[in-house]
């Protein structure tokens, strides 16, 4: 086996000098009606090149050469190569979690990096070392919410991704968090303000809304912060398009941001690995879950970064722990880290303008098709819109799917109301010709 | 540097390593690492597009060029340590080789480019992908159902508890206690913790295993699960599991594996086999995929037949077209874990790490293990304390109890294995050893590498004795010394200003 380093006259010195006569020996003590004494069923070992193969025949399997017009949480930014060049480093790909501080000074000074990035772009005053994703971010901050305040209940909003909140969903049950979920207005996209503020009551710990929300539209946050704060509720803001922080508004008065990274240069990798990462205000430091690396000094006084507030975790305080989390998405935070120095301060910006005129190109272009029009068209919004057809979707993107393009997601599933409605998403990679493409075809399109 | 030692470094000598600033302090008004492609579509306002929600005032993100960024991370880079430099024998860990196919097949653009709300007869290389890897890690465990949803290992032990809860919650009741060996991983009693469930904690008995009749007389109605890490912490198999099971499933609580030390099973046992009816697995621990410097990881959950209905939605099923398909329509399902399918990219790193092994190349690699394990524990029982003799399979727990008669404790001892050019073993862990020294070489350790760290720690030992003070202040070797841990909980600095 390639990867294993010995001989086989060196395995059996090494059986003498622990004194045993064979490999079998060093097993004893699982008892014999337990010892597997077959091979497992399984495919035999394959070399290098057929395992190559293997995956290249099963990517072959997937679609290739469409054009994409899907979002919804996954978005299709450009990713620079030295990304890549740089996390394939072993000292980066292959080191642990940097418990051991002064032989990982380079994944600490990174974390304190990214940690400081995300400051910036979200406004708040800490952030963490990364989550999960931003589906279990969302729900760790709602539990976050809830120690702070003492309180246990959470208000959120069908506008929220209807994954985060099933996920949310499944944590909250658990907790005794009880979960009200409110309506968007019809014409806006946006949350229902009368409804949302009649569901928050003395017992509510947080509200969470997601901003831009799942049809793209830019939430009112100071105005939800405004009606959820009068009532001492937490406002939780989810952001599940991190690019949209190059234009948008940070939500500043949120009380906890729930970040999911993705779009910083992480490929979409049929759904993961992503980067969740929570951001807050620093009087809450002692509640945030997961790693936090702080700047300290070495006994030399020399800069170095560490683990640090460690009592909040479930290695020291166990049952007592803040989170269950250990394990996060430390190289991914990585790539996001690289995506942003390599884009910065004006990069970001201009990334996040090209897919906003994309995008507004795409709406004005496609609802100008025949029997569509767009929704909640009164409303800011990024870089997704919802598209409302006569034609039933399944229809339209069958039709769009044999121009090799992949239309907008059909929202019927989560949102039955809006009957048949699309959603689309252009970034900056999205291509005019794409665009005209997808018009045509619906131009054609007979319902 | 060498007069700091009592003996000769054969693994080390020292190298620069260069000073690297942080990006901000790098950073310039008008560098540039990109450039986007000009725009073909018109120009929009931001301002007029997003009135006030318009962002004000720019992101103070660092401006560099190119090459800044790769001689930064490359900088960087060299102040870690890692697999790829040497042996990183953090017990529990298992820090083992990570192949590099792995990492160019989980790229390949039809792979890496998949969209998760792609219609399903265009992802179906992925599903297959997914299905394979079920069928391999059911095949390998003995269970009967799996999901590959939970991110990580705690996230899997999140995972199964629920379906623990959902089991009892079926049956009328979801009980009360949760029992957890004082040898556990914390994640396991934080798990239960957040599951809702009450943590009992039991001692382990003199050979470092459960002691069966404390919890024969602890096990009652009220009991949801027990949750064991076999072979335990202290890299023993617990012989009495099938008792273990016996006494659990009697008064109907369930048996749950902590799937940490896989490394020590494949291929030669399998957990379905010896009773354990839900359990997780850690992809980035056994089945060799990168721990990145803290993740991402992977944390399949598989479970017995009697707990499929609550798995995770959704469930991959194969139609009778042959082609996949997943399947929400669960209504005993305990409800999403995570957005999408997991980390799927893991999954394609997993496979192909069992791809290029195949069943004799995973029981090598489990036989090996247990080798290098029992290798050091010979070579290394002279010198350090061993307080469990129990034998044991993939790790070794030694304890700091004759060094520490010197003030030279488990941790002192591991910040000197630094100078001698290896990571630390695992300190202070488990619990059930006072001064623990935790080692889990892995399989992909040579017989030379192991020779080295052997001498690395007789050398060590020597000079707690001889110079006790030299190990307290190290390392010696590093760019920076031992950090002021104190300061930086009192006064938190957790993010660069100007």
């Amino acid at each position: 086996m390639r990867y294993l380093p010995k001989s086989p006259t060196e395995r059996e010195e090494m059986l003498a000098e622990i004194g045993v006569a064979n490999i079998d020996a060093l097993f004893s003590t699982i008892p014999a009606e337990f010892r597997l004494s077959r091979d497992l069923n399984i495919p035999s070992q394959m070399g290098e090149s057929e395992v190559v193969a293997h995956f290249k025949a099963a990517a072959a399997q997937n679609g290739a050469g469409y054009a994409s017009f899907l979002g919804a949480g996954v978005y299709n930014h450009y990713r620079p190569i030295v990304i890549d060049s740089l996390i394939q480093r072993g000292e980066f790909l292959t080191s642990y979690t940097p418990y051991q501080a002064e032989i990982s000074q380079g994944t600490l000074q990174a974390i304190f990096e990214f940690q400081t990035m995300i400051c910036e772009l979200t406004g708040m005053e800490i952030a963490n070392a990364s989550m999960y994703d931003g589906a279990t971010g969302a729900a760790e901050s709602v539990m976050m919410a809830a120690r702070i305040t003492g309180r246990s209940g959470v208000v959120t909003v069908t506008t929220v991704h209807p994954e985060y909140r099933e996920v949310l969903g499944t944590y909250a049950q658990h907790q005794g968090l009880p979960v009200t979920t409110v309506g968007y207005n019809a014409e806006t996209g946006r949350v229902d303000m009368a409804t949302l503020d009649a569901a928050i009551t003395g017992e509510t710990a947080a509200v969470l809304v997601q901003s831009p929300n799942f049809f793209g539209v830019i939430e009112d946050i100071p105005a939800i912060a405004e009606i959820a704060h009068a009532k001492g509720a937490l406002l939780i803001v989810s952001i599940a398009e991190a690019i949209s922080l190059g234009v948008v508004r940070p939500p500043v008065e949120a009380d906890i941001v729930s970040l999911e990274a993705q779009s910083f240069g992480v490929a979409s990798s049929y759904g993961g690995p992503y980067c969740g990462v929570l951001a807050t205000k620093e009087k809450y430091v002692r509640q945030i879950p997961g790693r936090l690396a702080g700047q300290t000094v070495d006994r030399n006084g020399k800069r170095g970064f560490v683990l640090m507030l460690s009592t909040r975790e479930q290695h020291i305080r166990r049952e007592k722990a803040t989170s269950n989390i250990c394990t996060n998405q430390a190289l991914i935070a990585l790539m996001a880290t690289i995506f942003l120095s390599v884009y910065g301060r004006e990069g970001i910006r201009e990334l996040a303008e090209h897919s906003l005129a994309k995008s507004d190109y795409a709406a004005r272009t496609l609802a100008a098709t025949t029997g569509s029009r767009q929704l909640f068209t009164g409303s800011p919004r990024f870089h997704e819109f919802v598209l409302k057809t006569e034609t039933n979707p399944e229809v339209l993107n069958s039709q769009l799917l044999a121009a090799k393009i992949i239309g907008g997601l059909p929202l019927k599933r989560w949102y039955p109301e809006l009957g048949n409605a699309t959603l689309w998403c252009a970034t900056e990679l999205t291509t005019r010709t794409q665009i005209d493409r997808a018009a045509a075809v619906l131009n054609r399109v007979k319902a | 540097m060498t007069e700091k030692f009592v003996g000769t470094t054969r693994k080390v000598s020292s190298h620069q390593s260069q000073n690297e600033a942080l990006l901000f302090e790098k950073s310039a008004p008008g560098k540039r690492g990109y450039k986007l492609p000009a725009l073909d579509v018109p120009e929009v306002s931001v301002k007029a597009l997003l009135g006030d929600t318009a962002r004000e005032e720019a992101a103070s993100l660092p401006e560099l060029s190119e090459i800044e960024i790769i001689r930064h991370f490359t900088r960087l880079s060299t102040w870690n340590f890692a697999i790829d430099l040497g042996m990183y024998p953090l017990g529990s860990c298992t820090m083992k080789y990570n192949p590099r196919v792995n990492e160019f097949v989980s790229r390949i653009e039809g792979i890496a480019e998949a969209h998760p709300y792609l219609p399903e007869h265009l992802a179906q290389g992925s599903m297959e992908i997914i299905s394979l890897l079920q069928q391999c890690l059911l095949e390998i465990t003995g269970m009967d159902s799996i999901t590959l949803q939970p991110a990580a290992g705690a996230h899997g032990e999140f995972t199964g508890i629920l379906l623990v809860r959902a089991f009892h919650e079926s049956k009328g009741n979801p009980r009360r206690k949760i029992i957890v060996p004082d040898s556990a991983h914390g994640t396991n009693p934080a798990t239960a913790a957040v599951c809702g469930y009450e943590v009992q904690n039991i001692r382990s008995n003199a050979l470092g295993m459960v002691d069966v009749e404390a919890l024969a007389a602890m096990v009652d109605e009220d009991t949801a699960a027990l949750m064991l890490t076999n072979p335990s912490t202290i890299g023993v198999f617990e012989s009495e599991i099938a008792k273990i099971a016996e006494i659990l499933h009697a008064k109907g609580a369930l048996l749950y594996m902590d799937g940490a030390n896989m490394n020590a099973l494949v291929g030669k046992a399998r957990p379905g086999d010896f009773g354990v009816d839900v359990m997780h697995l850690n992809l980035h621990k056994t089945f060799s995929t990168p721990h990145g410097g803290g993740g991402p990881g992977s944390g399949p959950v598989a479970c017995k037949a009697a707990l499929e209905p609550f798995l995770p939605v959704p469930v991959l099923e194969r139609r009778c077209d042959g082609a996949l398909t997943w399947n929400y329509n669960r209504p005993q399902s305990v409800g999403r874990v995570r957005s999408f399918y997991g980390n799927f990219g893991m999954f394609v790193r997993a496979l192909a790490y069992i791809l290029a092994n195949g069943p004799d190349g995973l029981r090598q690699t489990t036989e090996d293990a247990v080798l290098n394990a029992n290798y050091l524990r010979k070579k290394l029982e002279g010198i350090f304390d061993l307080p469990y003799t129990t034998p044991t399979l993939h790790e070794v727990v030694f304890s700091d109890r004759r060094q520490a008669q010197k003030g030279v404790k488990t941790g002192d001892l591991a910040k000197r294995l630094i100078d001698y050019g290896f990571h630390p073993y695992t300190t202070a862990f488990p619990m059930i050893v006072p001064g623990a020294m935790m080692i889990e070489p892995t399989e992909s350790e040579s017989r030379e590498e192991l020779d080295l760290f052997v001498d690395a720690m007789k050398q060590i030992a020597q000079e707690a004795d001889e110079n006790p003070e030299l190990i307290l202040s190290a390392p010696h070797s590093t760019r920076v010394s031992r950090m002021d841990e104190t300061a930086a909980a009192r006064k938190p600095i957790l993010r660069w200003k100007p």
